[in-house]
């Protein structure tokens, strides 16, 4: 592998049951790649979150993810209604999500903790009633 | 132990079982799924009470050797199909979640 792969998705805002697919296939591709596969969770879930987050408060967005042997890059962008205050945010436990989306067993306010546990670096673009843009990267070492 | 045999001794009814063989090295209840997919291991039992499309794809994404529902929840056709396309065990139980942790923990752990 010389160069970076990058791999393009849209996340679909309206369809709750879909999301998810993007992770899923990132997961395949890093697999057939013969990464790790405990590097492969971390990056797999820390995207899972993100795609989730999208769907529940953005109405969708786009997710890239950029592969190189030595770095995974997972960028999210949204042009959702952007997070207000990103430390109350990041704190576990805290969500806004709906009820709707608790009783499938999401907004349990682990979503950003998660995505910053399983990352090495992860960076929140954020502007209220513009959206979000979240960078994150795995090292593979 | 595997999936299989501790189906056979727990008594479970399986709704998903292509990997049957699957080793299990320990367990985790719980029914949040961000909360599962930080703490669950991979290779663990997977106790739940959620049955939506999102828990085979929380299962997937966990590496979890099988997903146990307890109380005698059952996955829809669809969540079926879907979980033999991608390989997750699935199996049910009337039992609770703490009798299965419980009975689970003795054989397992």
């Amino acid at each position: 592998m010389d160069e970076a792969l990058n791999f393009h998705y849209d996340v679909d805002g309206e369809n709750f049951t879909s999301a998810g697919n993007a992770s899923v296939q990132v997961k395949r591709k890093l697999r057939q790649l013969g990464f790790p596969p405990e590097l492969i969770k971390r990056v797999s879930i820390a995207m899972y979150e993100g795609e989730i987050n999208m769907v529940i408060h953005a109405n969708g967005g786009k997710a890239d993810v950029l592969v190189t042997p030595e770095v995974i890059t997972i960028v999210l962008a949204d042009e959702g209604p952007g997070i207000a205050d990103v430390a109350l945010a990041m704190r576990e436990g805290y969500s806004t999500a709906p009820d709707n989306v608790r009783s499938l067993g999401f907004g349990a306010g682990m979503g950003l903790p998660n995505m910053k546990r399983y990352t090495d670096s992860m960076d929140i673009q954020t502007k209220v009633g513009v959206g979000t843009t979240i960078t994150m990267t795995v090292r593979v070492s | 132990m595997t999936v299989s045999e501790l189906a056979l001794k727990m008594n479970l009814t399986p709704l998903s079982l292509p990997d049957g063989d699957r080793e299990i090295n320990g367990c985790y209840a719980g029914d949040l799924l961000s909360w599962v997919m930080g703490r669950a291991r991979a290779d663990n039992l997977w106790f739940t009470i959620m049955n939506n499309i999102n828990v085979l794809a929380v299962a997937s994404l966990a590496d979890v050797a099988a997903v146990i529902l307890a109380e005698g929840v059952m996955l829809g056709d669809k969540e079926i199909e879907a979980a033999k396309a991608k390989g997750i065990n699935v199996l049910t139980s009337e039992k609770s979640t703490f009798t299965l942790c419980y009975e689970a923990g003795k054989l397992v752990l």
